[in-house]
């Protein structure tokens, strides 16, 4: 594991809630994570779990009825909250950028390529149409479209669903931005072609010292990609670490449940894992840890909210009972970590 | 597009021929137009061979037979009153009434999009707010009320702008056009608002529908999300998106405002085809009414071709197909 000592992206309690007229949904509730200089994070979580506003919410992207509403997102140094409009701009696109889940829909239909690539050189670079055309081409090539000189013309909808994503991807990487925010981009895509894009992305990051934040649901494209994971539900990181750490010994009931759902060769003829319930609505939360009513090791300790367990300098989990140790004996007394709460 | 080209003018003429019949056979229900056209002390025997020579004795197939015939050879029938070609007399009036529609929805083009986009863009605020009921207003308001509302205001109490007439005009190719006169603009102006407050209502709510629905469309993030100024975003992303349903409605619009701009025309004694019409449907001259519906069924055709081909520059998924 390389130590990523340069700080690109520090986010610190970030609280992104959506004000609707059934009440207030905490959609993102007090997330932390740093990401180091050419580091790749995961953010890993169902769906509703938070992870993409945390993406959006770095990027300046949540609409309304959707606002930060607090925390800090500091940017290689600087808190993107005190930045104007205009800075904010000369950063999207530029110094960070995001790629989409579904590039069927996040690209725009009535423009060709060449015109969508271009403007992005264009906002942010001082040079000639023909040079941003030629940075674009050259974008192009470097995900592997071929032709790109002459595909350029084209328009999205007479590309592949793979080869669109590797539009996105190419426009995503146009202005060698620090960080790349990507927004579950394989998804949508056959096995064979998320297997090229994952590997291709992270040999472009890998390459260039870039920084990547890998959003999925999927813990197995976490396992050969990332450093650092954090695994996300109900909009708080209950466990975070080094991919490794977290997959071999996980700690967070949630986080075991997750990796004992995953079929594999040990579980063959066995009945699969299933986590019990369905993920709570973010109207209404139980109190105390959001994961206790679908927890095995859950008891009436839990209903206050669970502490952050610091286990190393990059490994934490949220939990009174991490890994269900002592969940019996300790089920009717309060908790010894209850000072520990933040 | 040339295949496309071929279908579309197959189809136009079938819808041409059943037009023609439904026309003529309206017409014909209408009533017979002898008694207008000969003198109230005419003799019985005048009365019938005035009849038997415009040919009103033979039976509707019969009639509809000879004017087909007639079509086929360019000719639409003479005028019982002007005693002159009707598609001539048409055609003379033609131009007057395709720059009053023109000019109306230039007028609600240039004014409504803006508009549109504003109240897309604010819609909480009290100008998108009021942006959006005014539209409601202008929807609502009889056409011919706010033309005589219109003079009355702009004429006769501040004596700005002249109430009838086209005014000065210019010669181009042979079509005479108040557009390019100063006098000539002060004369259209009045008419052309009035008749593109209609199709302004209707572009303004288009626009901003169009707009809240595309705002949080995911390209409108990305666009975002890349960094493009907020001008770009608004008059690339999204206009070029919205302009295909605008497009349509400006489309049908504009020959239904070719067609209807009867009363507007008749408020603003403005010498179009709209006129015209008034006055032979009153006179129940036959040929002209004919000769006045096929000419704005062939106006729509066209238009329709137009906006279908628009659309496919518009929107690079859609293409011209032979459908």
């Amino acid at each position: 594991m390389t130590i990523y000592s340069d700080t690109i992206l520090e986010v610190k309690d970030l609280q992104t809630h959506f004000f609707l007229r059934e009440g207030v949904v905490k959609a993102v509730d007090g997330v932390s994570f740093r990401v180091g200089k050419g580091e790749i994070l995961g953010i890993v979580g169902e769906s509703g779990s938070g992870k993409s506003v945390t993406g959006f919410s770095i990027m300046g992207l949540v609409n309304k009825p959707g606002k930060v509403v607090g925390g800090h997102i500091k940017f290689r140094g600087d808190d993107l909250a005190y930045m104007s409009e205009e800075q904010l701009r000369m950063l999207r696109g530029n110094r960070m950028s995001i790629i989409f889940q579904d590039a069927n829909v996040s690209l725009n239909p009535v423009l060709r390529i060449d015109t969508q690539m271009i403007e992005t050189v264009l906002a942010h670079k001082d040079v000639s149409k023909d040079e941003a055309r030629k940075i674009s081409i050259n974008g192009l090539k470097m995900v592997g479209i071929p032709a790109p000189d002459e595909r350029i013309n084209s328009y999205p909808h007479e590309f592949s669903g793979g080869m669109r994503q590797r539009l996105s991807i190419a426009m995503a990487l146009l202005n060698e931005p620090d960080l790349i925010i990507a927004d579950e981009p394989t998804t949508a895509l056959d096995v064979t072609i998320q297997a090229q894009i994952l590997y291709e992305t992270q040999k472009l990051c890998r390459d260039r010292g870039t920084s990547l934040i890998w959003i999925t649901h999927d813990l197995t494209v976490i396992a050969g990609l990332v450093d650092q994971v954090c695994v996300m539900y109900a909009g708080q990181i209950v466990e975070s670490g080094p991919v490794d750490d977290v997959l071999d010994d996980p700690q967070h009931p949630y986080t075991i449940g997750l990796i004992g759902s995953i079929p594999s060769a040990n579980t063959r003829s066995k009945k699969l894992y299933q986590i019990p319930g369905m993920a709570p609505s973010l109207l209404s939360l139980p109190e105390g840890c959001t994961f206790r009513e679908r927890c095995q090791f859950a008891s009436e300790t839990c209903k206050s909210v669970p502490p952050k367990i610091i286990l190393s300098d990059r490994r934490a989990v949220r939990c009174f009972y991490p890994k269900g140790e002592n969940a019996a004996e300790n089920s009717a007394t309060i908790s010894p970590h209850e000072e520990d709460v933040q | 597009m040339t295949l496309f080209l071929i279908r579309r003018l197959q189809q136009s003429i079938v819808v041409l021929l059943v037009m023609s019949f439904v026309v003529f056979a309206g017409v014909f229900a209408i009533g017979n137009p002898i008694d207008s056209l000969i003198s109230p002390e005419a003799t019985e025997q005048e009365r019938e061979k005035a009849i038997s020579q415009l040919g009103l004795d033979q039976p509707l197939y019969a009639q509809y037979f000879v004017f087909l015939k007639n079509v086929s050879r360019g000719e639409l029938g003479t005028s019982f009153v002007h005693n002159r070609p009707a598609i001539k007399l048409i055609l003379e009036r033609l131009p007057a009434t395709l720059e009053l529609t023109v000019a109306a929805l230039v007028f609600a083009i240039i004014v409504g999009i803006p508009l549109g986009l504003l109240a897309g863009l604010n819609t909480e605020s009290l100008i998108g707010r009021g942006i959006l009921s005014s539209s409601i207003l202008f929807f609502s308001l009889p056409t011919f009320w706010v033309g005589l509302m219109m003079i009355l205001l702009f004429s006769i109490n501040l004596g700005w702008l002249p109430t009838t007439g086209r005014g000065e005009t210019v010669e181009i190719w042979g079509i005479h056009a108040s557009f390019l006169t100063l006098d000539g603009l002060r004369h259209l102006a009045m008419p052309a608002v009035n008749l593109g407050l209609y199709p302004l209502a209707l572009i303004i709510r288009l626009t901003a529908s169009g707009t809240q629905e595309t705002i949080p469309l995911e390209y409108m993030k990305l666009a975002k999300a890349k960094g493009l100024r907020r001008r770009r975003i608004i008059f690339i992303h999204l206009l070029k998106n919205i302009m295909i349903p605008i497009v349509t409605v400006i489309g049908l619009q504009f020959s239904v405002i070719l067609a209807f701009a009867v009363v507007t025309e008749s408020i603003f004694a403005w010498p179009g085809m709209g006129r015209l019409i008034i006055d032979s449907i009153n006179l129940l001259d036959r040929p002209v009414i004919v000769a006045y519906l096929l000419v704005t069924v062939v106006v729509f055709l066209i238009v329709n071709i137009l906006v279908d081909i628009l659309y496919s520059i518009l929107d690079p998924r859609v293409r011209l197909g032979g459908m």
